[in-house]
């Protein structure tokens, strides 16, 4: 393995994590995953606005992952996950933090890439617009997704999608989603 | 007409689409992976409704949560809706959403935006 994906999570400093999954991201996984984060901000006696927009983000990141990742590279330690990915939750002293990661083909990094930079050079405005604009215009693809899934995510958040690349050999990349959940103060 | 009536699950929302009652509603939460095999039906049935509809057809809408998938299947049903209103009958759209939940406000401004049917943003307090 070229680089040690789990690092990744493990590393990031600040926080507590307080869910970490990964494996075959399947209907009943993100349910699991949906469940026992709405107990937690639950428990904790989060502020609604907060509550609903972690499940928001929680439920758009978790169906990106179904509708959207690439089957695993061969020789990757995980064989039986048709669809691996890698979910972090953790709590941090702004809010909450987001984090996934799953394989994607070399050759689609650049259309994610270009997708994610344009979200990110938009103003909150533009990103409500082309919310807008996709909802009304786009189908439902193949796979399922509506292609609004990271629009939601800025949208909802106010912040940039915090995002990188790293190449795991000449035919998968790895991408990391970095999402911060603001609390409101 | 038969109604459709359909019980909430933790993913897909409680629908009531009942003529005879003059009860058109949707309400929980709608985030299913596949949300185009639980709308499909709800806006097959508006298809045939709109050929002899209520001369008011009021629609509330009560969702918690709903994902992107199914703000695209919830804008198929704006649209029969809107086909609807088109050919000179009465429709009403009340978008509730819970008291400061402002993203599901501008969700529901985002529909209002799009579709030509009168919404009413309806404030939900506790």
């Amino acid at each position: 393995m070229s680089f040690d994906i789990e690092n990744y999570f493990t590393e990031q400093p600040n926080g507590n994590t307080i869910l970490y999954y990964k494996g075959n991201i399947d209907s009943d996984v993100i349910n699991q995953v949906l469940d026992s984060v709405e107990e937690m901000l639950l428990n904790k006696n989060e502020q609604s606005r907060l509550r609903k927009k972690v499940y928001n983000v929680m439920v758009e990141s978790l169906q990106n992952l179904y509708h959207h990742v690439d089957l695993v590279p061969d020789g990757f330690e995980d064989q039986s996950a048709e669809k691996y990915g890698i979910v972090a939750v953790k709590r941090v002293e702004s809010g909450y933090k987001i984090m996934t990661g799953n394989f994607i083909r070399n050759s689609s990094v650049e259309k994610l890439q270009e997708k994610i930079r344009r979200i990110n050079r938009s103003s909150h405005a533009e990103i409500k617009e082309l919310y807008k604009f996709i909802l009304n215009h786009q189908r439902i693809s193949a796979k399922g997704g509506g292609g609004l899934g990271l629009v939601d995510i800025a949208r909802k958040t106010g912040n940039k999608l915090d995002y990188s690349f790293r190449e795991y050999d000449d035919k998968y990349s790895f991408f990391f989603l970095n999402i911060l959940v603001n609390e409101e103060i | 007409m038969e109604p459709i009536i359909i019980e909430g699950t933790p993913k897909t929302p409680t629908v009531r689409f009942d003529a005879s009652e003059g009860v058109f509603e949707i309400k929980g939460r709608s985030i299913p992976e596949n949300s185009v095999e639980f709308y499909k039906p709800l806006v097959d049935w508006l298809d045939n409704y709109k050929e002899a509809p209520l001369n008011k057809t009021v629609v509330d809408i009560r969702l918690e949560y709903f994902n992107t998938s199914s703000s695209k299947c919830i804008l198929d049903v704006f649209k029969k809706l809107e086909a609807i209103h088109k050919a000179k009958n009465e429709v009403e759209v009340n978008w509730y959403y819970e008291e400061d939940d402002e993203d599901m406000l501008e969700a529901g401004e985002d529909y209002e935006s799009i579709i030509r049917v009168p919404f009413k943003m309806i404030e939900i307090i506790d």
